[in-house]
């Protein structure tokens, strides 16, 4: 049965992961890792913030080919797989190939979601991959006027990285204020306070009423009246799952592809995990949630190859996630709107953090925001106290002079 | 080898933390173990050259307090994604409450 061996279709952070944690559980059969990029696996979160600034960006591998060769581990690339046969056990690629699976990881990933405007044209793009980021480096390095729409985090650290560059930047939200998604809004305020002292110019509460790019610049003409013009609009308005794959082969879709604590679909022999797949969040009761970070990506990449082994363990992490812009990170563990109440503790340099409390008093949340690793430490004890389900005392966690850390053993 | 160089006091470290040493452009962590030994190693993450001594520590783990890449600071063993490069290590001393690394 094993001879077919673990075929893990989209090679991104995930499906990178997966491979390697399948060696260093041992297994020894074969393992392919099929990507629809030309690059090695590696990973997306500098897209947004180095490899914008860098004068020599590169991608940042997840495994080099030696290591790749060395743990023999098979990458296709350049790729798409374009049809499951479940009742045979294989994938059929866009090169007419078909690839067999004992077991098969689903790391499809997820993808911009478009922005649905007629009007859209050459100088409208969207950030996912490192050649996109490449195009978009281009422009901020040859442009001036940059438009940024969307107030989410790729918007803003790509907002961030022009100002760096010396474009003029101005970011378009629909929503009352940036970062309405899991942002509280006394940090989204930090944020946006930083970005109008860097210089740049953030709209929010006006919708988007046309946009005409004629190829050399855009113009887009707000609900409001205002009209802006810029040399290359970036559209950031979250992702999508990739699902396609899964819902032909018959697959259960629910906000992505549907697992269940073990990232198993609904067929027993195929996973998914990454930013593809919504899942039972067990510190959460099961609450079925999706995730577009990194953290989670790589998280379940490996967990998912343990299952693929048949280790039947179910996912128990946290939610984490982390964004930089300027000299400032913002950490946030947990869902906040999981929470009714909210404490914030003091730390040095301005940075602070505000932990999120349920009816019950147990902490299902912490957000923080401070210059550089400021709040680290202690979101990454949050973390550990909310994957306890602990009831901290509020005048505990609002104390600068009681450490987390006593909290943790109690 | 007299490449001892005086790092900080034994008690500007709590028990089970860590503490940044900068010395001749280089930078260090040091670290506390819960049983009070000393240890050091690099200052800074073999993923992206973040400082360790903003992290967490966990018995004998330094946890990166950008990615929560994993290190033994006992060993400098790298304990798995995203860091699979192992930190350096150094020789500790403690000399009438100074503690000392061998920086060579």
């Amino acid at each position: 049965m094993m001879a077919k061996g673990m075929l893990i279709i989209g090679a991104g952070e995930c499906g990178g992961q997966a491979a390697l944690a399948l060696r260093d559980l041992g297994y020894d059969g074969p393992v392919t890792l099929v990507g629809d990029e030309p690059h090695l696996p590696y990973e997306r979160p500098p897209l947004s913030k180095d490899a914008m600034t860098s004068d020599a960006p590169a991608i940042k591998a997840i495994a080099s080919d030696e290591i790749l060769a060395e743990r023999s581990i098979r990458h296709i690339h350049s790729v798409q797989a374009m049809a499951i046969d479940r009742a045979t056990h294989g994938v059929r690629l866009s090169d007419g190939s078909v690839l067999p699976y004992s077991k098969l990881l689903l790391a499809t990933g997820s993808v911009p979601r478009r922005l649905p405007m007629p009007g859209i044209g050459p100088r409208c793009v969207y950030l996912r991959t490192f050649n996109d980021a490449l195009a978009i480096r281009a422009h901020l390095r040859a442009r001036n006027r940059i438009a940024i729409v969307g107030g989410g985090f790729i918007g803003l650290e790509l907002a961030a990285a022009a100002r760096g560059l010396g474009a003029t930047v101005t970011v378009i939200e629909a929503q009352q204020r940036i970062l309405m998604r899991g942002v509280p809004a006394e940090i989204a305020k930090i944020i946006h306070e930083t970005h109008q002292a860097e210089g740049v110019k953030i709209l929010c509460g006006d919708a988007i009423a046309a946009i005409a790019d004629d190829g050399a610049q855009v113009r887009i003409a707000l609900a409001g009246g205002q009209d802006i013009v810029a040399d290359l609009a970036v559209i950031g308005i979250g992702a999508v799952p990739v699902t396609g794959l899964a819902a032909e082969a018959g697959l259960t879709i629910d906000n992505g592809i549907a697992v269940d604590a073990e990232l198993r679909t609904s067929d027993p022999d195929i996973f998914a995990a990454g930013d593809c797949c919504s899942f039972p969040l067990a510190v959460y009761g099961g609450r079925r949630v999706r995730l577009e970070a990194w953290r989670n990506a790589q998280e379940q990449g490996a967990l998912a190859a343990k299952n693929m082994l048949g280790a039947g363990e179910a996912h128990a992490a946290v939610p984490w996630f982390w964004s930089d812009q300027y000299g400032l990170t913002l950490q946030i563990s947990g869902l906040s709107d999981e929470g009714s109440k909210v404490v914030r503790r003091d730390l040095d340099d301005g940075a602070f953090i505000l932990f999120h409390l349920a009816e019950d008093g147990r902490l299902v949340a912490a957000s923080g925001i401070g210059p550089g690793n400021s709040v680290a430490r202690d979101i990454r004890l949050a973390e550990m106290l909310i994957a306890k389900r602990a009831k901290p005392a509020p005048e505990a966690l609002g104390s600068q002079t009681i450490k987390l850390k006593s909290l943790l053993a109690a | 080898m007299s490449d001892w160089v005086e790092a900080c006091g034994a008690d500007d470290i709590d028990e089970e933390d860590v503490m940044r040493f900068d010395h001749d452009g280089r930078t260090f962590a040091i670290y506390r173990s819960p049983d009070d030994e000393y240890f050091a190693t690099d200052g800074l993450c073999t993923h992206e050259k973040v400082h360790l001594a903003d992290g967490l520590v966990m018995d004998d783990i330094i946890e990166c307090p950008k990615h929560n890449g994993r290190f033994n600071y006992k060993t400098g063993a790298a304990r798995g994604a995203p860091v699979c490069v192992n930190l350096r290590t150094y020789p500790v001393k403690l000399d009438a409450g100074k503690i000392l690394i061998q920086i060579g």
